[in-house]
Parts: C-alpha cells; structure tokens; sequence
C-alpha cells in the first residue's frame, strides 16, 4: 500500500510546526525522519496518526491503515503480558499473539505481571502491539528508547519482516537501525514560518 | 467492544482498581447515619430512601476519575483513539464498565443496608428498581465529565463540580420514587417521576456518548 502526503501543515497548541510536508511512501520501504528537538516529528507522527487534525494537505490513505506507537506504551500494570497484548489484538480483530510473541523474545515473560517488567522489557510489549494490530503502516515515535542493542536488533528485525511482508514504516529516530533502502526525510526545511503578527484577535478568546 | 468491557471489568477487580471502593463508601455511610441522628425507627424510615439514594449518588461520584484519566495517563487512551472502534463505542463501554462495577453492586446491596435505616416494607422493591434504572445516567453522565476534565492534572475537583448539578434531577425523581413507595402509596402516586427517571437515564444513555467522544478528542489533541 502506497501512502502518500502532500503539502500537509501541521499545528501543535494552535501554532503550525511545520508546512508543506510531502513524500510518498511505497509499500516495503520505511521513512526515517529526522530533525532537532521540537521541529514537529511527534506532531507530524500525530497528524497521521488521526490524533490531530491536519491544518492543510493531503494524506491518502487515511488513519485507519495507521498503527501508531508514541511514548507512552498504554500497558496495564496489573495485567500480565499476554493478556495486555491480547487485549490490543482482540480489539484490532487479529486471532493470535503467539508470533508478536516471538518476534519482541517475551515468551518467558508471558505470565508476568506487565507492572513488575523493566522499562526495556515494557517498550518491547508496547513495540509487539504494533505487531498485533495487522495494519500495514507502523508510526514509530523514538521507538528505541530504553532498548538495549540485542533489544534494537530484535527490532529492526521485526520492522525488516514488517517491511518484507509488503508493509510501511515511518520511523522517528535518531540512531541507524540498519534498514536496507530507508529514505531520510529531514524536517528542517519543512519549518513553518513565524506568525506575521504575534496576537490573534480572536485565538485570545479561545 | 467486548475486549475492552473484559479488560476494563479485570482491571477494575484486581489490585488497585477501585471495585469496592464505592461500595465500601455505601456502607459507611448507611452504617454511621443512625448514629448522626440517633437510633429514633421513626425518624430513620422517614428518611431511609433519601439517605440510599444520597448514598449511592455520592458513591458513584467517588470513583468517576478513574474511569478515563489512567487510560489517559499511560498513553492507552490514544492508542483507543485510533484503535478501529469509534471512540463513541469506547465512552459508551467505559460507561457501561463502571457501571457494572459500581452502580450495579450499588443497587443489589441497597435493599441489605435498607434494613440499617429501618427503609418500611413496601420501599424493598421500588429502592432497588429506582437505583436499578437510576445509576446507568450517574454513570453515563460521569464518563462524560470524565472526559471534559481528562487532560488535567489532578481534575478530581473540577469534575465533581461538573457533574453533580446533572445528577440532581436523577437524585430528586429516584428518591422521589423510593419515597413515595416507602410510604406505601400505590404505584399511580409515583408513576410520573418514575418515568421522568427512566426519561433522563435513556436520554442520557442516547446522547452523551456523543458528546464524550468529542470531549476527548479535543483532550487529546
């Protein structure tokens, strides 16, 4: 599946972060995007993701193809492993988790409480989520922090997989996970340009 | 749908979760009304219905914060958002959930306390019908000040004053009838804020999804 974004501002606390934003993106190829702190990746990642609406642009196809994964991993402490994971596969509609599973090395965690995990063992249940929820293009917010190297190698591999099985991946990141044939988007030039004036009017009511 | 009834109800009812808090809010403060004021049997079944209702209202109210401000907290609100089901359906559910772990308990242990306040005979039965359509709006419309004050750090506050003016009419038309029908009046005496009881609850039940939904998008933006 193709997606393709044209000409797409987005806005952050009702000021536009960044404007113009396009490329497309075919299916088995990710998108690294890369920028100094506060251009506007997570915004952007958002934007896409359905979270936020667009302040301008085009993207085809929309939200519902998206599996978006920020910051937070939404995982219930007092849940174990299995039964987070399942929940986020049921209600994507995908039957098994075993392969999600495999694929993150948390099945000698299975039956663990989610809340007595180590922060690198959680980000990997909440990087299996995108594996569970069957759509074909992955956003990833900075999805290594707190990972260990074997943790990114077993996750590069799960994008490669990812990427072979026809799906996409836009990734904000800024350390080389080693994808063969990765463009690189810099978002730098995308900035949007200050207000003409300071003081809206009416956004002073708002 | 039914994945996220079944982790909301499992989270609920494990460590931490909060089942039971309302019902341990119920019961102390059925228990400790006759001693504020006195073990008079007279006075006490006079104001037996209102203290239950009373009761059960400000039992509901406690545990409101929880239904949607730890989902938001932990990142699995969003997650929700662009989840396939609608968010309608997610605020209809959450609703649903706290209701099954708050309201209903609520209502099956009313007529058992009735007996602490000395509740007359014939009150059993239209109590805990009057609970039983009356709590799905305390819920319903709980989720939705849940929702207006879910980016808020520490919204407890603002949420309770929300929320209580829209549980007054529930209050005063389900009291009403655990009124009415304790003092033995037959059921064409209280038919009329029964039906405006169900009214709200059904009205709110239709409506208010709706309007969650939207209040947490705009939260979440």
């Amino acid at each position: 599946m193709e997606v393709i974004v044209e000409d797409l501002a987005v806005v952050r606390g009702g000021m536009r972060v960044l404007e113009g934003v396009g490329f497309r993106l075919e299916a088995g190829r990710a998108l690294v995007l890369r920028g100094p702190n506060g251009i506007g990746k997570t915004t952007l990642l958002r934007t896409l993701a359905g979270l936020q609406p667009a302040d301008g642009g085009r993207v085809a196809p929309g939200p519902e193809v998206m599996a978006y994964a920020s910051h937070a991993d939404g995982i219930k402490a007092t849940l174990s492993v299995s039964e987070n994971l399942a929940f986020w596969a049921g209600l994507h509609g995908v039957q098994s988790i075993a392969a999600a599973l495999a694929d993150f090395n948390l099945e000698a965690l299975e039956a663990r409480p989610a809340g007595s995990l180590s922060a690198g063992q959680k980000r990997r249940l909440g990087l299996a989520r995108m594996a569970v929820t069957g759509r074909p293009v992955w956003l990833l917010d900075e999805p290594t922090v707190s990972l260990d190297l074997a943790s990114v190698g077993l996750f590069a591999a799960a994008v490669r997989r990812h990427l072979e099985a026809g799906g996409s991946a836009v990734i904000a990141t800024h350390i080389d996970l080693g994808l063969d044939g990765a463009e690189v988007l810099e978002l730098g030039p995308f900035k949007a340009a200050p207000p003409e004036h300071d003081h809206d009017f009416h956004e002073a009511f708002l | 749908m039914i994945a996220l009834l079944k982790r909301d109800l499992a989270l609920a009812v494990r460590a931490g979760g909060g089942f039971g808090l309302a019902l341990a809010f119920f019961l102390i403060v059925v228990t400790l009304t006759p001693f504020a004021v006195g073990p008079n049997a007279g006075t006490l079944s006079i104001i037996a219905a209102g203290i239950l209702w009373l009761g059960a209202l400000l039992s509901c109210l406690l545990s409101l914060d929880r239904i949607l401000a730890l989902d938001y907290e932990d990142g699995a609100l969003e997650l929700l958002a662009t989840a396939p089901i609608p968010l309608e359906a997610v605020a209809g559910i959450k609703a649903l959930a706290h209701w099954l772990t708050t309201g209903l308990p609520l209502t099956l242990v009313a007529p058992v306390l009735g007996v602490l306040l000395n509740l007359p005979e014939p009150g059993y039965l239209w109590l805990t019908l009057s609970l039983a359509i009356g709590t799905p709006a305390l819920s319903v419309v709980g989720t939705f000040g849940a929702a207006l004050t879910v980016g808020l750090k520490r919204g407890g506050l603002l949420l309770s004053l929300i929320v209580l003016p829209l549980y007054v009419p529930t209050l005063i038309f389900g009291a009403e009838v655990a009124r009415r029908a304790s003092e033995g009046m037959p059921i064409s005496e209280f038919s009329t804020p029964l039906a405006l009881l169900a009214g709200i609850t059904l009205g709110t039940l239709a409506l208010l999804p709706f309007a969650s939904a939207a209040a947490i998008r705009i939260n979440l933006r």
